[in-house]
């Protein structure tokens, strides 16, 4: 049987074509445009070697805290979103009532978008008029209100609150698809030989789960570092830069006409998730390779 | 022992309860504000309105320009999507089938797409040079290629799971490779590119960025930025911009309340395995 005949190259062109456009291409042309001084206000681009990336790492600190915060940003949604994700899951599997409810409703968040509950939570952190602050003072926790999103201290924590409060169903949906797939008879086995809770979750569960652990690390980590939408509704990268990262810096790079200098940042970014991709797509299509 | 496991099977049930209730309770507050007067929504608290003032949705959905950006949403996340299934469909067929080694490396180039972040600057400079920046057309096909990592590599994974005897038998049946695509392997694809379609179409519903630096004109915005536009107008009146709120995520809900098998089943599918 002839291969070529029967899987015609051209089937896969429709997907290439638009990936090199849209995708690839613009990255190419973007690592260009990061060795030129390209803005709003001059009709020449002209060619400035390492300058951004100068201007980033060694010049003016305030990108590094960009850089710092992504990373920041990443980390801890990461680490909370696994956590409680986790922690939901196993409440949800081990016979609560109403389970399919719960769940629901804890993966709901994540159908909206970034715009829908940046707006929501801007109303509900708002220092004045916001929910929050009404319910704390009304029952007499004054000294917990606070400016939420404009203090310097409470802007990126509440940021990363919020981000969590979205996302945590989705990871939380994973687990528990994960532990469905855990066979009953390893708990009755562990049971007969008297193992309680704890031993059952780290002797069982957890090695068990680290497939899906694995993804859900990947999922949180690429979704951080490209974190945009949830902190430029929420924040605008404010108070002063306390919770910019590297894309909100970039469209206010854009915003301001210093194309140039958006296109370095961007790439910098490009360069950090190109060398992170190889580690995680050698995860993903870990089996596929195997087989 | 037995009151022990009662007391854990209560508090379990608690700390269930009072999850969902941390979830719930910004809807809530949103909905009930919806239909509060200017003066009563100066503090938001989940006390009901003295008098529902139900005219709030229909000022916001003169205002807030969302007619035209509930048809240009539609219109993207339809579009978009359909043309996503199409294109993800016939490749991950060829890139599944025939593993050449130039095949591999195309799959795994398309899928590193997954990780990679967008460059919207240059973007813009490139779509400008096809004559796609500020275009419905232009945004339709950014989205397509903007879904196709993903689209692609849980497709793959289903094309693998069909049996390669029966592209034998069907080509023993005198099927050349359109035919065998269509007859045979389509049907048997309908249900991953149901979730493919229906993952894109929230994902193009929800998505602001691309908007935000591709679109100008206030007739070719999305939901999302004219969401984010009537904020920026009447960020004061939160009885109006929650109002707004909940028109526009009506939509979503719908599909998702809908389609909640084909999301989550589509969410984990490539999680479990290993």
């Amino acid at each position: 049987m002839k291969l070529k005949k029967l899987y015609p190259w051209y089937f896969s062109s429709g997907a290439i074509i638009l990936y090199m456009l849209f995708i690839v291409i613009p990255a190419l042309v973007g690592i260009y445009y990061s060795f030129t001084d390209w803005n709003s206000y001059s009709s020449v681009k002209n060619f400035i070697g390492l300058e951004n990336y100068k201007e980033i790492f060694v010049g003016d600190e305030v990108y590094l805290k960009y850089i710092k915060n992504t990373f920041v940003f990443t980390i801890f949604t990461s680490i909370a979103k696994t956590v409680l994700g986790l922690f939901i899951a196993i409440l949800l599997v081990s016979g609560v009532k109403a389970a399919g409810f719960h769940r629901m409703v804890i993966f709901s968040p994540q159908v909206l978008s970034f715009l829908i509950v940046g707006l929501v939570f801007k109303s509900l952190l708002d220092p004045n008029y916001g929910f929050l602050n009404n319910t704390l003072h009304a029952l007499g926790l004054d000294f917990l209100a606070k400016s939420w999103l404009g203090s310097l201290t409470w802007a990126m924590p509440s940021v990363m609150a919020v981000d969590t409060w979205k996302g945590m169903g989705y990871i939380m949906v994973l687990f528990v698809a994960g532990l469905l797939a855990v066979p009953k008879d390893y708990y009755e086995a562990a049971e007969i030989d008297g193992a309680g809770f704890f031993q059952k979750l780290f002797r069982i569960t957890l090695p068990l789960l680290m497939p899906t652990i694995t993804i859900a690390t990947v999922l949180n980590i690429t979704y951080g570092m490209r974190v945009f939408d949830i902190i430029y509704v929420l924040t605008n990268g404010g108070p002063g830069y306390a919770t910019d990262v590297i894309n909100t810096a970039v469209y206010s790079a854009f915003a301001k006409g210093y194309w140039g200098m958006g296109s370095a940042l961007s790439s910098v970014l490009f360069v950090i998730m190109a060398i992170v991709s190889v580690f995680i797509i050698r995860i993903m299509t870990r089996n596929e390779v195997e087989r | 022992m037995r009151m022990k496991k009662i007391l854990l099977k209560t508090s379990l049930n608690l700390i269930a309860w009072i999850l969902s209730f941390i979830v719930l309770i910004p809807f809530v507050v949103v909905i009930i504000n919806s239909f509060k007067t200017d003066a009563e929504v100066n503090v938001l608290t989940l006390k009901l309105p003295e008098k529902w003032i139900f005219e709030n949705y229909s000022v916001v959905f003169e205002k807030g320009n969302l007619a035209i950006s509930f048809f240009n949403s539609t219109l993207y996340a339809v579009v978009s999507s359909f043309l996503l299934v199409v294109v993800v469909a016939f490749s991950a067929f060829v890139l599944a089938r025939n593993t050449t080694k130039l095949n591999r490396f195309i799959y795994y180039f398309l899928v590193l797409g997954i990780t990679l972040p967008l460059n919207y600057i240059p973007l813009m400079s490139v779509m400008k040079g096809l004559h796609l920046i500020n275009s419905q057309f232009g945004i339709i096909l950014l989205y397509t290629a903007m879904g196709i990592p993903i689209s692609l590599f849980i497709t793959y994974a289903f094309v693998n799971n069909i049996p390669k005897e029966l592209d034998e038998a069907a080509v023993m049946d005198g099927c050349n490779a359109f035919s065998l695509f269509f007859r045979v392997i389509m049907p048997l694809l309908k249900p991953i590119l149901v979730t493919v379609f229906v993952l894109n179409f929230m994902n193009v519903w929800n998505e602001f960025t691309a908007p935000l630096y591709l679109l100008n004109d206030v007739d070719k915005w999305p939901v999302t930025l004219a969401v984010y536009n009537f904020f920026g107008q009447f960020s004061a009146q939160w009885n109006l911009v929650s109002a707004n709120i909940v028109l526009t995520s009506i939509p979503v809900l719908i599909v998702f309340l809908l389609a909640q098998k084909h999301i989550v089943g589509g969410l984990t599918s490539g999680s479990i395995k290993g």
